[in-house]
């Protein structure tokens, strides 16, 4: 790899470049764009699960005091298929004159049968969410080697059952835009995480020239996976500021952010695992359905239409059978969400593993280290447990002493990472400073400070010199954030760009190097027009395939059944570290998205009124301060492997390094996410409530998973893993 | 449509005895007073009769009635004072977002559980998108733009910066408020003391642990890297 070894800023600690705006309020974040005349839009939301709508009045509203525009979501009659689904949208002059008018509002609706929850939507008696197919969706299977035989070979075979519960995606700032048209050309201050994404939505919905769209995002408060389009709301803000012929700024609420703006999809997941006497994987079987939302795709792409996951997911037994499926239910549709269904796979796999260690009497990390492909994984799984103590820690599952059992679990993680495709422009002027243009965006990973360190690194200036603007279409191409893709995408078109500047700085200074303490005398010969250059991404300078590893501890009080998260350790590949605090931050970050996955979060439906009973943060549960365990952060640092992105693959084996870690405090799995103290109790038989059948507590999968055995199954599609987060 | 200016209480009137404070604004009307004078007048009208008490309620609190269209509210934020034209029911997180043109405060949840609108209120960190306005006349308003004087941050906004105690920052600046309050009252607080005086604020990007070196840093106290680089070579 190219990049420098002896760096002034490349892989050291550079402070964000727009922390100081941010930590004085200074930053306009989307939400906080307000041009003259703003209007204030609100949505008018479906009140039923299902329903058929004929007729929708907005007569009233749009005569209401301080309404300047009403519009509907789309022409009626049309189905309703979730409760919190767009109708219309009304702007006025301040937000409680759009709210108000919200009761003026008339709908016509006849409310139809609707089911919220997987295990019911799949019964043959269930509602249908979409009149013409079965909820549950036809599944995808793949088969290799002899399944049957190699079970019946097997020294142990384990059974069990896991559920991952849908998780909300719930940014700090909500979903929203602020949307000002001049004559036939808009202006969008979106709050995304992709604005050539945004620019073509709005060109292809409102049937507007692309030149003719320009959105900018400055700063976004954080999206995971759920801000890419601009989705319904940005789409209605746009006609409402149409109509009224002024910016309308439309902001969604947290209770919003609940039903429709997407999430993480649940599985129920049925595995089996065989080993032999030395633990080698020898074969294994999944049968696993969750709910994507209103619509189940056939696809197994996790997160992008269906529940897939990637299974075995980093292991490769020798004989492997999976079938895997959807079930439409009448809720908010999924969307990607942080390593879409890397943390899904994670939870069953990790688990059964961690089951069949146990039951071959053989330690859970050496299991691992023999049957993990990765050599990157299985050094770090070495480097982890000497840090951790792991062979000091493990103990046979349940032989803490004591009502409070401390326990130890690990789980791998592999993330494409990878990015490619972006363009830089770079101009330096007669006085030294610099000016970096790229329309990526900054969603929190601190992309704006990537862009200042690769530019001052290459050219030898202080970073103070180089001003960096992005956020912009009119700046040049970047693709989405997501995928863990912006470091590695972004990066090496910076760099591109400075070694373009630098060999035109030399022929028109005559410096031989004019990087470094030439730097100012170069740039005194530019003359008047500003040196401008434009770089692009190129190979060798970036790459995917970012492998981790996690080590938790826990205790658990099995008189409350209250786990507490001693220590997590993680160990993570991420090839050249542009920024090791920013990174840093990602990681702890990834890790406490994870124990949220693990411990308290879950979009919970009522089954009787079918609406989302958690849709704000006092009951849907957050990670806070007080969660907060020791986190410690091992980096691999191979600077010849480039530059790789590490947002995605440091929030994947937490929740599994937890579950087992509960595992082996406890002796029992409790294989339902989150693991909530009634399951624990439920898991040690302390309340009533367990299903024997299936380790989740008051469910009846074993009827569910024989009909999803039953129903019938399309091809298996590889699991593609470019979809974003 | 003009609403008429809104008349204070008459503070002599009250069954406690309680006076203004000297030298704030006249608070125009808390909930408190309100719900006080409620029950004085309600048992004042009970011995009117049945009949009578509708009429002496009304009467009772007619002056007191403010809106429902736009009233003057006086507020101090950051040392200077503002008069408003406010409808009563404008939260002071809208008054500050949309009417004073302070949007360092976030809204994120307006319901009291995520902490990115705190402000400082007397000193005390409150929730802004849950407290009206109108309430907060009287009393001193602090919001994270009157932090940094001259443009100079303070020890604790440049820990955060210094420390990366953000991500997306959206919740930085209740985050920031929070701790200010904290660190006036208790110059070197534990971690566990920062930990509880931040778990009223919710970070969804998970920058607790930076969040608490950052708050340690900026009371002069010892913090530990927890990063490690280890370089493998071998691998590549």
């Amino acid at each position: 790899m190219p990049w420098p070894s002896q760096t002034r800023y490349l892989g050291k600690e550079t402070p964000r470049v727009e922390a100081p705006a941010k930590v004085s309020g200074r930053a306009k974040f989307t939400t906080d764009v307000t041009p003259p005349g703003l209007l204030f839009g609100v949505i008018v939301r479906a009140r039923m699960p299902a329903a058929r709508i004929t007729a929708v009045d907005l007569s009233r509203v749009r005569s209401a005091p301080g309404i300047r525009a009403a519009v509907l979501a789309q022409e009626p009659p049309f189905d309703v298929l979730y409760y919190g689904q767009e109708i219309a949208a009304i702007a006025g002059t301040t937000r409680q004159a759009a709210l108000d008018a919200l009761r003026l509002v008339g709908i016509k609706a006849e409310p139809r049968d609707f089911v919220v929850n997987e295990l019911e939507a799949v019964k043959p008696e269930a509602p249908r969410v979409a009149a013409k197919q079965p909820n549950l969706g036809e599944g995808a299977t793949k088969e290799n080697g002899d399944v049957d035989a190699a079970f019946a070979g097997a020294k142990a075979v384990v059974e069990a059952s896991f559920h991952t519960p849908v998780q909300l995606h719930h940014p700090m700032e909500p979903h929203g835009h602020t949307v000002q048209w001049d004559g036939e050309e808009l202006t969008a201050w979106s709050s995304t995480q992709a604005v050539f994404i945004c620019r073509d939505v709005f060109s292809s919905a409102l049937k507007l020239p692309q030149n003719k769209v320009r959105v900018i995002c400055d700063h976004m408060g954080g999206g995971f996976g759920s801000k890419f389009a601009p989705g319904v709301e940005g789409l209605l803000c746009a006609r409402l500021a149409r109509e009224a012929g002024a910016p309308v700024k439309l902001v969604l609420t947290r209770f919003e952010q609940a039903l429709a703006v997407g999430n993480r999809p649940s599985s129920y997941q049925k595995i089996k695992l065989g080993g032999d006497a030395e633990g080698n994987l020898t074969a294994f079987e999944l049968h696993s359905f969750g709910t994507p939302g209103f619509s189940s795709g056939v696809d197994n792409a996790g997160g992008s239409g269906g529940a897939g996951f990637p299974s075995p997911y980093i292991y490769q037994p020798a004989a492997v059978r999976v079938k895997q499926g959807s079930v439409a239910v009448n809720a908010g549709q999924s969307c990607a969400m942080r390593a879409p269904g890397h943390p899904v796979a994670s939870v069953g796999m990790e688990g059964i593993l961690d089951e069949l260690a146990v039951k071959l009497g053989l330690d859970p990390l050496d299991v691992r280290i023999k049957n993990d492909p990765s050599e990157i994984r299985r050094r770090e799984y070495q480097l982890g447990a000497e840090r951790f103590g792991w062979k000091q820690k493990y103990r046979k599952p349940g032989s803490s002493p004591g009502p409070v059992k401390t326990g130890v679990g690990c789980a791998g993680a592999a993330w494409m990472s990878g990015g490619e495709g972006t363009q830089a422009e770079i101009q330096a002027n007669s006085d030294g400073t610099v000016e970096v243009r790229v329309g990526t965006q900054d969603l929190g990973t601190g992309a704006r400070t990537v862009v200042q360190v690769v530019a001052a690194e290459m050219l030898g200036v202080d970073r103070e010199r180089v001003a960096v603007s992005i956020g912009d279409t009119r700046f040049p191409p970047s693709g989405p954030s997501g995928g863990s893709a912006t470091t590695a995408s972004v990066s090496p078109a910076v760099y591109d760009a400075c070694e373009k500047l630098v060999a035109e700085l030399k022929q028109r200074s005559g410096f031989e190097d004019p990087r470094g303490e030439n730097w100012l005398a170069a740039c005194a010969k530019i003359g008047r027009a500003p040196l401008q250059v434009r770089g692009r991404w190129r190979p060798g300078l970036s790459t995917g395939g970012a492998g981790g590893v996690q080590f938790a501890e826990v205790e658990v009080d099995t008189e409350t059944g209250f786990v507490k998260l001693r220590k997590m350790l993680v160990v993570q590949d991420c090839g050249t570290v542009v920024n090791k605090l920013t990174c840093e931050s990602q990681i702890n970050g990834g890790v406490i998205m994870g124990i949220g996955y693990a411990l308290y979060e879950e979009r919970i439906m009522d089954d009787r009124t079918g609406v989302v009973l958690n849709p704000n943060l006092e009951t849907y549960k957050l990670p806070g301060a007080a969660d907060m365990p020791d986190i410690e952060i091992v980096l691999l640092d191979m600077p010849e492997r480039g530059v790789i992105g590490v947002g995605e693959p440091c929030t994947v084996p937490t929740a599994a390094a937890i579950a087992n870690a509960v595992s082996n405090a406890l002796g029992v799995r409790v294989g339902d996410l989150p693991i909530t103290p009634d399951k624990v109790l439920v898991a040690l038989g302390q309340v009533p409530g367990r299903d024997a059948t299936s380790g989740i507590a008051g469910s009846d999968t074993g009827a569910a998973f024989a009909r999803f055995a039953a129903a019938p199954a399309g091809a298996w599609v590889e699991f593609q893993p470019e979809c974003h987060a | 449509m003009m609403a008429e200016p809104p008349t204070p209480l008459d503070m002599k009137s009250m069954p406690d005895g309680s006076k203004e404070r000297p030298g704030a604004a006249k608070p125009v009307v808390s909930r408190r007073d309100f719900l006080k004078c409620l029950g004085t007048s309600a048992v004042a009208t009970a011995a009117l009769g049945a009949t009578n008490l509708a009429q002496g309620l009304a009467e009772a609190n007619a002056e007191r009635v403010h809106g429902p269209g736009a009233v003057p509210v006086a507020l101090t934020i950051n040392g200077r004072k503002v008069t408003l034209s406010l409808e009563p029911r404008v939260t002071l997180l809208e008054a500050l977002r949309l009417h004073a043109g302070l949007t360092g405060a976030k809204e994120a949840c307006d319901r009291a559980t995520c902490g990115a609108c705190t402000v400082l209120v007397d000193s005390v960190p409150v929730y802004a998108c849950s407290m009206l306005a109108i309430e907060a006349q009287g009393a001193s308003i602090e919001t994270i733009e009157g932090l940094a004087v001259d443009g100079k941050l303070t020890e604790l906004q440049q820990a955060f910066v210094d420390r990366d105690g953000l991500q997306c920052g959206y919740c930085s600046p209740g985050m920031v408020m929070t701790l200010t309050a904290l660190l006036r009252k208790n110059p070197h607080p534990t971690e566990t003391e920062i930990r509880r005086a931040i778990a009223g604020n919710v970070c969804r990007c998970g920058s607790y642990p930076r969040i608490f070196t950052a708050a340690l840093a900026a009371s002069g106290q010892p913090v530990a890297d927890k990063l490690e680089l280890v370089h493998d070579h071998a691998l590549a």
